[in-house]
């Protein structure tokens, strides 16, 4: 007798059992895939995207790429410049990046760094043209005219024995190319090249390359691109400026992250901002406690709600659960504004204390523009994300536990705190990730009724989002805003589990 | 299973379908992005209308200014810009056009000159603040105050300056919650003359001047960051002086009868205009030049005063500037460059604050949370 | 709580009524807000204040015309049919997809079971902003990323219809999934496989069988998904354009730009039609109820 069971296709039992599972658990995928896929695409990938903006700094070695290689002899604990060569880097860099448009763009990213970058590179653009370097230009092409005929310029620029005797005037002669391609939408070999060029040459000719017509341009006096360049602005002879540069010249950088935790980095390494623009860190610590505030009193205000709706007869239940949707399903802003009418000090609360005679009329309580005003607004815009996991929970905690416990001999307080309270603990668990979650994520409340203690983290990524375009520390606060939500979620599910949650219904 | 599958994939296919053809850019259309409320109702009174009726070319309104920096931003990232004028705060400007998000402009050859024949250039004088600025308007942030609440036998406010004398008027007042208008009111108002105020805002001793005077004020401030707010709070009587934009103090006064009374002193020049997003397509740009020439010129510029209470850019506009296309009531007393309103104005320095934004933003931010 | 038993002592009968009492003033926190929309937006003022007028009960005080406003101005018309052309078909993404994923999720064995449930539910848990600026980058210029590098794709989807679309079916996704899931928990398995075994193929077994019997949770998830994206502002503002104005969005320029009333009588239109879903939503519980009653578990 074989000691293997079988199917009723003469196939094992096992292998057809085993089939039968891979079979269900195919099926599961399959069902599940679209919307996997479907979330991934139109969810996932857009914040993993948005994420990578906290780390990516390829602005500063894309714009002047010559600068950031030149810059890498210069020691940035200096207290002096970096020489002449790294300037002869910039003016190349900075001519084409104007031509670009892209010196701007630079400046505005620096500028995050270090008050003042945003301008000196503005006006660098404009006075990068108008350098005395064609003094170098007028020289070449008065001892020979061949160095004025674009179509020769054209022909050594293909030929390797020039570009190897000169790779520096090469790689600007391309460099500029390339742009006149682009952006001027002209030809190369019927134009002359600009004064960068005949900079370049100048200087390689004069450190003793062989020149592919020969010239000699030893008298021309040569032209200090280092004052050229303090002539448009002294800045750039101040050497924070060429250390800011040289620290955020790799293509990825942890700046946005220090800068989100108040830090910056130094000359020798990370230091603290200044005590002034310490904020951050403040932000995020007050918007933990601040959530942390609005899920207690959730709690406190929603529990009562969920015990008297679970244990009301289903009609008269579900008459009250309207009174938790309706302002579930009241647009937020309206709700926010309302809050505002009733809160302020000539509002309608204030009114009717005064009227009461509770509270003098010159000494109006002050509920909002603060943290009050916040916690007040938050709790009731949130309280249904706690009411519901909650009433879901306890409809499912039999009536007759507390019966039973208090024909026991419990006291009413002992049956509720031993035996009904242990049980709605999932639901209470629930609600209050929820409303943690959703509220530190919230800003358009805090802005309207939170004056200056009650904004919130998310307040400030809204503002670098949409005005001051810092969009690298916006990643930078809201990944690790993210990474928190994580972790809670993570926590969550290990307490509670993901399924455990119905929101009604 | 097969059914679904056979109906997804249709809607799939429908999907990508409709998204390749819902973008495609009508010939005849132009789609604008301002401010809303009255503000756009003013410039398609004076502007779209007319430029409508004369060309039959469909404007869109898109009310996306107050996001319109960051939009432009992606959108030229992404290489589709579906904008073809936008109006911003001149501060924006320098930023896009910073961020070469902007076209420039020659402001002889794309706007039209003043019918003296005054060209562009000196017709709108000061108010071309940047490469790729066209002005619009002026406009003021200044002060409003609850008239009702001023102390018995105490004169009322004046401006800038009142709202650091709680001695005087006591009461909330509003600010704008960021550090544009305040800080250089706040150095202003503590005796440092009108020329020296950018340079000593330059400098560490300058800003701890400018925060310790705000700091006196600090508790009875409301901060605004949406213009609606002030009004609002004045009309609630919430607070008894307010900073916002001129416009709307003229509206809550005039139109809905208010007991508000406006404060000129010391009001912060500022100007709104257009700028052309960059990467247009050349029969897209063309189009926009032809209307930012007819939208800018002499006559259009005064139109628009008649709708709300800004001032035209133009020098050559202000005569033209006639009453309240509703009301009735002359504007030119409304305006913020009216002799007696500009008694003393602040010009706001927008190529410093270019600089010094995302420095004294923080710090403000950092003052505000202690 | 069902009633007072009439061996109750004092100290019971004095937590009784005051635990009502309380429970009372709570209810009443929930809707204060909406007791002071209501007779705001029939304010005869530009203002969101309750004028002397209107405290003396003086019919000058009142007026519909922020009424009048919503049904003539062509901005608010517009964007109430935008709402109305993409909460619909947002829900009905995300209700068709997420309740075939839960039927998927609610099988016996689902390798990853977890993973999958944590990125299905990720839209909830991403706080808004970065989602809506994340959305707004990757809309721009949407791609498939693959080992050889990125492929472009040639459409954008910011500023479109469907980019709204989309961006909200993903949003509203998190809350179908919950919903359906927990009606799943209390399905019983044994009655699919008994249409089977009766000759039904799973299709008809879907709709004949499992749909009706969880209805009831697709539609409340459904209703969670159409009040997300009915009351969604942060995400529209950043994906749409001026075409894909909806109500939350002109809401959202009306409290900036030019405070008025009107806000407060649209909200007060939205919460009598609230009132007549809920009514529905709660007939609908009532019918699978009585379903409910009759399979035999």
């Amino acid at each position: 007798m074989s000691d293997k069971m079988m199917a009723a296709d003469g196939r094992p039992l096992k292998a057809s059992l085993n089939r039968a599972l891979r079979r269900q658990k195919l099926r599961a995928l399959a069902l599940i895939a679209p919307l996997l896929l479907f979330i991934v695409i139109t969810f996932v990938m857009p914040i993993a995207d948005m994420l990578f903006r906290s780390v990516e700094n390829e602005i500063v070695s894309e714009t002047l790429p010559r600068t950031t290689i030149a810059l890498q002899e210069w020691d940035e604990s200096s207290a002096t410049p970096p020489g002449e060569p790294v300037f002869a880097a910039l003016y190349t860099d900075m001519a084409l990046a104007t031509e670009y448009k892209t010196h701007t763009r630079l400046g505005s990213r620096l500028n995050y760094e270090m008050t003042g970058i945003s301008s000196l590179f503005r006006k660098s653009g404009r006075g990068v043209g108008k350098f005395d370097t064609d003094v170098y230009t007028k020289a070449f092409q008065d001892s020979n005219a061949a160095y004025a005929d674009p179509a020769q310029w054209a022909s050594w620029m293909a030929d390797e024995t020039v570009r190897g005797q000169l790779p520096m005037t090469a790689d600007a002669y391309d460099a500029w190319a390339a742009m006149l391609i682009s952006e001027e939408g002209d030809v190369p070999a019927e134009e002359t090249p600009w004064d960068f060029v005949f900079t370049a040459l100048y200087l390689e000719a004069s450190a003793g390359a062989t020149l592919p017509v020969d010239v000699d341009v030893s008298s021309v006096e040569p032209v200090s691109l280092m004052a050229q360049f303090e002539k448009i602005d002294e800045d750039w002879a101040d050497p924070e400026v060429w250390r800011t540069i040289k620290i955020y010249s790799p293509r990825y950088t942890n700046g946005y992250f220090l800068n989100s935790v108040d830090l910056m980095k130094g000359a020798d390494g990370i230091e603290e901002r200044p005590e002034n623009e310490q904020i951050y860190i403040t932000l995020f610590v007050r918007t933990m406690i601040m959530s942390l505030s609005i899920m207690g009193m959730c709690v406190l205000l929603g529990y009562p709600i969920a015990w008297i709706l679970a244990n009301l007869p289903s009609r008269t239940a579900n008459l009250l659960m309207i009174l938790v949707l309706l302002p579930f399903w009241t647009s937020l802003l309206v709700r926010t504004s309302a809050w505002k009418v009733l809160l302020q000090q000539e509002g309608v609360i204030n009114d009717i204390l005064v009227w009461i005679g509770l509270v003098a009329d010159d000494n109006r309580l002050q509920m909002i523009n603060n943290q009050t005003g916040t916690i007040i607004a938050m709790t009731h815009i949130l309280l249904p994300f706690m009411i519901l996991p909650l009433y879901s929970v306890m409809k499912t905690i039999p009536p007759s536990y507390l019966r039973a416990a208090k024909s026991l001999g419990a006291t009413d307080w002992t049956a509720f705190w031993r035996v009904y309270f242990p049980q709605s603990v999932p639901g209470i668990g629930a609600g209050c990730i929820l409303v943690f979650i959703l509220s530190i994520g919230y800003y358009i409340t805090p802005e309207l009724v939170g004056g200056t203690k009650g904004v919130f983290i998310s307040n400030r990524i809204a503002y670098h989002i949409s005005s001051s375009l810092n969009w690298g520390l916006a990643a930078a606060l809201g990944t690790i805003l993210l990474v928190i939500v994580m972790l809670l979620y993570w926590v969550y599910d290990k307490i509670v589990g993901i399924d455990n949650v119905k929101l009604g219904g | 299973m097969k059914t679904t599958m056979k109906l997804m994939a249709t809607s799939c296919l429908t999907l990508t379908a409709s998204m390749a053809f819902a973008d495609g850019h009508m010939a005849n259309e132009m789609t604008i992005v301002s401010w809303g409320g009255a503000y756009s109702a003013s410039q398609q009174n004076a502007y779209h209308a007319p430029y409508m009726e004369k060309t039959g070319i469909n404007i869109i309104n898109d009310e996306s200014s107050s996001e319109a920096v960051a939009k432009l931003r992606a959108m030229n990232e992404a290489g589709n810009v579906t904008w073809d004028l936008v109006d911003v705060e001149a501060a924006d400007a320098i930023r896009l056009c910073d961020e070469g998000l902007a076209v420039e402009i020659d402001a002889d050859e794309v706007l039209a000159a003043a019918p003296d024949g005054t060209s562009a250039t000196d017709d709108f004088g000061a108010s071309l603040i940047s490469d790729c600025f066209i002005p619009q308007i002026v406009f003021s942030t200044t002060f409003g105050y609850r008239t009702d609440m001023v102390p018995a036998g105490t004169e009322p406010p004046k401006g800038a300056c009142d709202v650091f004398d709680l001695a005087k008027y006591p009461g909330k007042r509003s600010l704008n919650r960021n550090p544009i208008a305040n800080m250089e009111w706040a150095l202003l108002c503590d005796g440092v003359a009108y020329a020296d105020v950018y340079d000593l805002l330059e400098t560490e001793e300058g800003q701890a001047r400018a925060f310790a005077k705000l700091d006196t004020i600090k508790d009875q401030t409301i901060w605004w960051t949406a213009g609606a707010e002030t009004p609002q709070l004045l009309a609630d009587g919430e607070i008894f002086m307010g900073s916002t934009y001129n416009g709307r103090l003229f509206s809550v006064i005039a139109e809905q009868g208010q007991p508000v009374g406006m404060a000129w002193d010391w009001q912060m020049f500022d100007l709104d205009g257009w700028v052309i997003p960059s990467g247009l397509s050349d029969d897209r740009m063309a189009r926009v030049l032809d209307y930012v020439n007819f939208a800018t010129d002499t006559q259009r510029l005064a139109d628009q005063a008649k709708y709300i209470s800004y001032g035209p850019a133009r020098a050559s506009s202000a005569p033209l500037v006639g009453d309240h296309a509703t009301l009735g009531i002359p504007m030119a007393p409304h305006m913020p460059t009216d002799p007696a309103n500009a008694e003393n104005t602040f010009y706001n320095n927008y190529t410093w604050w270019a600089d010094y934004r995302d420095d004294l933003d923080a710090k403000f931010q950092a003052w505000l949370s202690k | 709580m069902s009633g007072l038993p009439p061996y109750a002592s004092t100290g019971q009968r004095v937590w009784y009524y005051s635990f009502r009492v309380i429970c009372g003033l709570i209810f009443f926190f929930l809707i204060a807000p909406i007791m002071v929309i209501v007779p705001l937006s029939f304010n005869a003022q530009d203002f969101f204040t309750f004028t002397p007028e209107m405290l003396s009960f003086d019919p000058a005080g009142y007026s519909t015309k922020h009424y009048q406003d919503f049904f003539t101005n062509s901005d608010w018309q517009l964007a109430l049919s935008n709402s109305l052309k993409i909460a619909p078909v947002a829900t009905l993404l995300s209700v068709s997809l997420g309740t075939l994923a839960a039927i998927g999720l609610s099988q016996s064995h689902v390798p990853f079971r977890r993973a999958i449930m944590a990125v299905l539910i990720s839209p909830m848990i991403v706080p808004l902003i970065i989602s809506a600026t994340g959305m707004y980058f990757f809309y721009s210029n949407p791609y498939i990323p693959t080992p050889f590098g990125k492929i472009e794709l040639p459409f954008t989807l910011t500023g479109t219809y469907w980019g709204v679309v989309l961006a909200h079916a993903a949003l509203g996704i998190p809350f179908v999934i919950i919903t359906v899931t927990a009606t799943l928990v209390g399905f019983d398995q044994s009655l699919t496989r008994a249409a089977a075994n009766m000759g039904a193929n799973p299709v008809t077994t879907f709709f004949r069988v499992q749909m009706p019997l969880i209805l009831p949770g697709v539609v409340s998830g459904g209703l969670f998904a159409f009040i997300t994206s009915f009351d969604e502002v942060v995400v529209v503002l950043f994906v749409g354009s001026a075409g894909q104005k909806t109500l939350p969005w002109q809401m959202f320029t009306g409290l900036r730009e030019q405070i008025s009333p009107t806000i407060l009588a649209v909200a007060t239109l939205l919460i009598a039609i609230s009132i007549v879903l809920l009514f529905v939503v709660e007939l609908l519980r009532r019918r699978s109820e009585r379903l409910r009653g009759m399979s035999p578990s």
